[in-house]
């Protein structure tokens, strides 16, 4: 399985993204710059955390005109595993790949610690690793992580079971604690956390890596099916 | 030409921590008589003359990018300014 790790200028969490799926994961990865026009050679979409654009405007908010998000809508519209981690989360919600929007954090802090979080879905392609109701720990590092959505969404969300992730000690605000979802389809996921950084014992945890193994294993298994 | 002003401001309906920060200062420097405070963006955009509709232009512009309809209003002014 061959991963793109999307670039655009101010990420930086794009090495972290890579170091996981090359050397946690084990599978082949590749660096994209935001000019890119083409990314068929894919089978799953990451876009990794930062501030894109200096977070001019609104976070996400200029990136999700660069010319390889249309090329990142087609791949979500084809199905493939596309996961936005922190501004990569913001990027797909202001592309409307995923509803809803960010605020500034409840505290106007800029939070970096390790989070506690609650598998909600253990039945999604990110997280059949996990087990329904598990408490993982991921690290979060943002300014603006507080999710908002108006009441509709949040029902609509609820009854798709697309609430994959929630606080488990709500630290920034986010409306019904939510840490991470899913679009409709479930093919893809935007989480303030950051599985990247969790990817190795060593650093604290390893709770992220099950999330990686995830999207290949449900990968494997709906292409062992289809060929 | 024309100047346009474009004011963004966060939905009534979604709490402001910068604006309730502020608001705090504000008390502590004793002005209780402020009993809101809302922090938006103010954007000034400079249009050539030509033939399009200044209007269907701005709010194309304020719901794709200048706002997100999300969480964010806009209203906005159109000033014509008479070039030298």
């Amino acid at each position: 399985m061959k991963f793109a790790v999307i670039v655009f200028p101010g990420s930086n969490c794009d090495t972290d993204m890579y170091h996981a799926v090359a050397d946690g994961l084990g599978m082949e990865a590749e660096y994209v710059w935001h000019t890119e026009s083409d990314l068929s050679r894919f089978d799953g979409i990451l876009l990794p955390g930062g501030f894109s654009y200096g977070d001019y405007l609104r976070t996400g908010a200029i990136a999700r005109f660069a010319n390889v998000m249309d090329e990142v809508v087609k791949a979500a519209n084809e199905g493939k595993p596309v996961l936005g981690v922190c501004n990569g989360f913001q990027i797909l919600l202001e592309a409307g790949l995923l509803p809803g929007a960010m605020r500034r954090n409840e505290s106007l802090k800029f939070i970096c610690q390790p989070e506690p979080l609650v598998v909600e879905n253990s039945g999604t392609m990110f997280t059949n690793g996990y087990e329904k109701g598990e408490i993982i720990t991921i690290p979060i590092a943002h300014g603006e992580g507080n999710y908002f959505c108006d009441e509709e969404t949040l029902q609509q969300l609820e009854e798709n079971k697309q609430i994959v992730f929630r606080y488990n000690n709500n630290p920034n605000g986010s409306v019904a604690d939510i840490a991470g979802i899913t679009n409709k389809a479930g093919n893809v996921l935007g989480m303030m956390p950051h599985p990247e950084r969790a990817v190795d014992e060593l650093l604290g945890s390893a709770d992220g890596l099950k999330l990686f193994q995830s999207i290949v294993k449900s990968w494997r298994e709906s292409h062992v099916i289809s060929s | 030409m024309y100047k346009v002003k474009v004011f963004v401001t966060l939905k009534e309906s979604v709490l402001d921590p910068q604006g309730t920060a502020v608001m705090g200062s504000l008390h502590k420097m004793s002005h209780t008589q402020v009993s809101d405070v809302r922090i938006g963006k103010y954007l000034e955009l400079t249009f050539e003359e030509g033939d399009y509709d200044i209007d269907e232009k701005v709010n194309e512009m304020c719901t794709k990018l200048l706002s997100n309809p999300v969480i964010e209003d806009y209203t906005y002014e159109v000033e014509e300014v008479v070039g030298q």
